[in-house]
């Protein structure tokens, strides 16, 4: 077994003659937590693309568990263990929790096909318990997502991960729509994460959430990676440097 | 670990999974009974002279016996009226139901009507008519008399193909449900014309005849109601149960509310978004044939102007039983009491003798008022 999670190899992604993303090599160890930092435009969300599955990469290596993946669709990163909570939210409104948490994977009691009967109770019980690990606080798992406040919708998206075992969570600005409360709450779920020893990616745009949350920055600049900083080396105004192009990391000089 | 009130999470939260909303149906449920009051109430004190001519006659009731014979405590022949409405028209609107909660429309349900009545009917007539050969005979003598199977299943064929037709229109072309249906609304009457050149088909055999208006239930009696001639009603029920079930327990339920209510997180789930809505709209189609067998069973007669406005109707009874014209809301057991509450007004309209003309006005002005009611509600309860 891998000390990697996730390893990405010249990863490169063209859009026609725009080149979105260029020779990202990067690395996850198990159990660490990473944000990816960088301004808008540097590269982060087509990064996250590549290797959740929404689009394929032009060039590159995806080596995901130990195993080499080409993910055609995000349902194929999800079936190896990859799970997203994206900025927009992929949740149906008027579905309950564990059908959310359950949408396209639903637990079946009797199998007849599309009319398949659901096994309601057994979703249940494994939403309150990926609601359990997650620390996350839902009043009443029969509320539709639609009377929810959009900090318990966030909240509910992120337990969908914890749900399935997967093996590395990443999170596209989980907290950019929401308030101090819910942000705190968002960001409690996440040092659940870390304690239980679960893997995770975060773009985040919050310097302070960064710095309270992870172990390691990861800073994009024009579709290229150029820094790689443990947070015990590394300050906010450091940081700042590398995404404006004040600095490049000394291992990646040919990348400026 | 156990289900129910249990002790779990951060800070000593209770999940309650248990606790539940007042179910929606409820509020439809008190106004279809708050109709019915306001219809016995005003037959009862005889208002019909406020708007006809007509000399001031004693009050009668709505829904009760007033007559000396009191074996049954309710106007039988107005329930049987109400009933047949219901269980006609009701089986399109429980078809009609799953395409609105998918985020669908289906104004074919109609005219598919027509054409599987004339098509089906036509394998359903019989050879002689009082000892004379049957004056309307559409196909000569091999495919009169015809086992009352033969009939039934050109029906439901019929209905399932024009279902299906609607569902890859829709699923593959990616046009609106509203154009993809209203093009077979019109084709499909287009057939229901063409099939006989415009003649009625008549004179079906005698089991045939009896599938709607014979007595599955062998003239039963409930208490004080008796049961009798009402196979389409009987028929509505069970597939309203049926669907019911199937919308609150299955995958195909639980998929027709994910994707009328957040279509692209459908497809991200990994939904297969296409084949579904083939499914739903060809469900749809085969209960539009459902009904035309028991709609021309029930009138001996099949014409191809019939059906016509009935996918109107069929919408106004799930939009009244509470189903969402934007998808993901609504319930089968909604629209049986939209069906309920929508056949109530027009019999009552009847019963207190309102022209024929005011009720299709006020039929257009309950429509909208539904979808208000709908939009209003949708606000109401706007994410906070």
């Amino acid at each position: 077994m891998s000390d990697f999670i996730l390893e990405t190899r010249g990863l490169t992604k063209h859009y026609g003659g725009v080149h979105a993303l260029t020779d990202a090599s990067f690395t996850l160890k198990r159990a660490e937590h990473v944000a990816i930092m960088g301004d808008n435009g540097a590269g982060k969300s087509t990064f996250v693309r590549q290797i959740t599955g929404v689009e394929q990469p032009t060039r590159g290596e995806i080596i995901f568990d130990g195993n080499a993946h080409f993910f055609n669709s995000p349902i194929a990163a999800r079936e190896a263990g990859i799970e997203a909570v994206f900025q927009t939210l992929a949740l149906a409104d008027d579905l309950d929790v564990p059908s959310n948490l359950f949408l396209g994977r639903e637990k079946i009691r009797w199998n007849l096909g599309p009319f398949s009967i659901l096994d309601r109770r057994a979703m249940r019980e494994a939403t309150m318990a990926a609601l359990v690990k997650t620390g996350v606080k839902i009043p009443n798992l029969s509320n539709t997502i639609r009377n929810m406040s959009g900090g318990q919708r966030q909240c509910v998206a992120i337990a969908r991960t914890a749900a399935f075992k997967s093996k590395l969570v990443i999170m596209d600005e989980p907290t950019a729509a929401l308030g101090v409360q819910e942000t705190a709450q968002v960001e409690n779920i996440i040092r659940t994460l870390k304690e239980a020893g679960e893997p995770l990616i975060l773009i985040s745009h919050n310097m302070r959430q960064v710095f309270d949350l992870v172990d390691r920055i990861v800073v994009f600049r024009r579709g290229r990676i150029v820094a790689n900083l443990a947070k015990e080396d590394t300050d906010g105004q450091d940081v700042v440097s590398y995404i404006t192009g004040a600095k490049t990391g000394a291992e990646f000089e040919g990348a400026a | 670990m156990a289900s129910g009130t249990a002790q779990h999470g951060v800070g000593g939260l209770t999940y309650d999974s248990k606790k539940r909303a007042l179910p929606p149906e409820l509020n439809i449920l008190v106004a279809l009974i708050a109709i019915t009051v306001v219809f016995e109430l005003l037959n009862r004190y005889n208002f019909g002279w406020l708007w006809n001519d007509l000399p001031f006659q004693q009050g009668k009731s709505f829904l009760f016996n007033t007559r000396d014979n009191l074996d049954t405590l309710f106007n039988e022949q107005r329930i049987n009226i109400i009933l047949l409405q219901v269980a006609i028209t009701g089986i399109i609107a429980i078809g009609v139901t799953q395409v609105i909660i998918l985020g669908g429309i289906d104004l074919s349900s109609g005219s598919i009507v027509g054409a599987t009545a004339m098509i089906a009917m036509s394998f359903a007539q019989t050879a002689t008519v009082n000892g004379n050969p049957n004056p309307k005979a559409i196909f000569g003598e091999g495919f009169m008399d015809l086992w009352v199977l033969v009939p039934i299943l050109v029906g439901l064929t019929c209905g399932l193909i024009a279902g299906c037709v609607n569902g890859l229109l829709v699923a593959y072309t990616r046009i609106p449900p509203f154009i993809a249906t209203l093009g077979m609304m019109v084709s499909a009457r287009g057939v229901a014309k063409w099939w006989s050149n415009g003649n009625p088909i008549s004179f079906p055999t005698e089991t045939y005849a009896s599938l709607s208006n014979g007595d599955m239930m062998g003239g039963m009696t409930f208490g004080v109601l008796s049961w009798s001639g009402q196979n389409p009603a009987l028929v509505f029920f069970l597939l309203a149960i049926l669907f019911h079930l199937i919308m609150t327990y299955t995958l195909y339920g639980k998929r027709c509310y994910a994707i009328g209510s957040n279509e692209a997180a459908a497809r991200m789930s990994g939904i297969n978004i296409a084949r579904h809505k083939v499914l739903v709209y060809t469900i749809a189609g085969l209960l539009a044939g459902v009904a035309a067998i028991l709609l021309t069973s029930k009138t001996l007669t099949a014409q191809a102007g019939m059906g016509v406005m009935l996918e109107l109707d069929a919408i106004a009874m799930a939009v009244i039983g509470g189903v969402s014209l934007t998808g993901g809301r609504g319930s089968i057991i909604g629209t049986v009491l939209g069906a309920l509450i929508f056949s109530v007004i027009i019999s009552g309209f009847t019963s207190i003798q309102l022209d024929a003309y005011y009720q299709e006005m006020v039929k257009g002005a309950i429509i909208v008022g539904a979808v208000v009611m709908d939009q209003w509600r949708q606000s109401k309860r706007g994410r906070g």
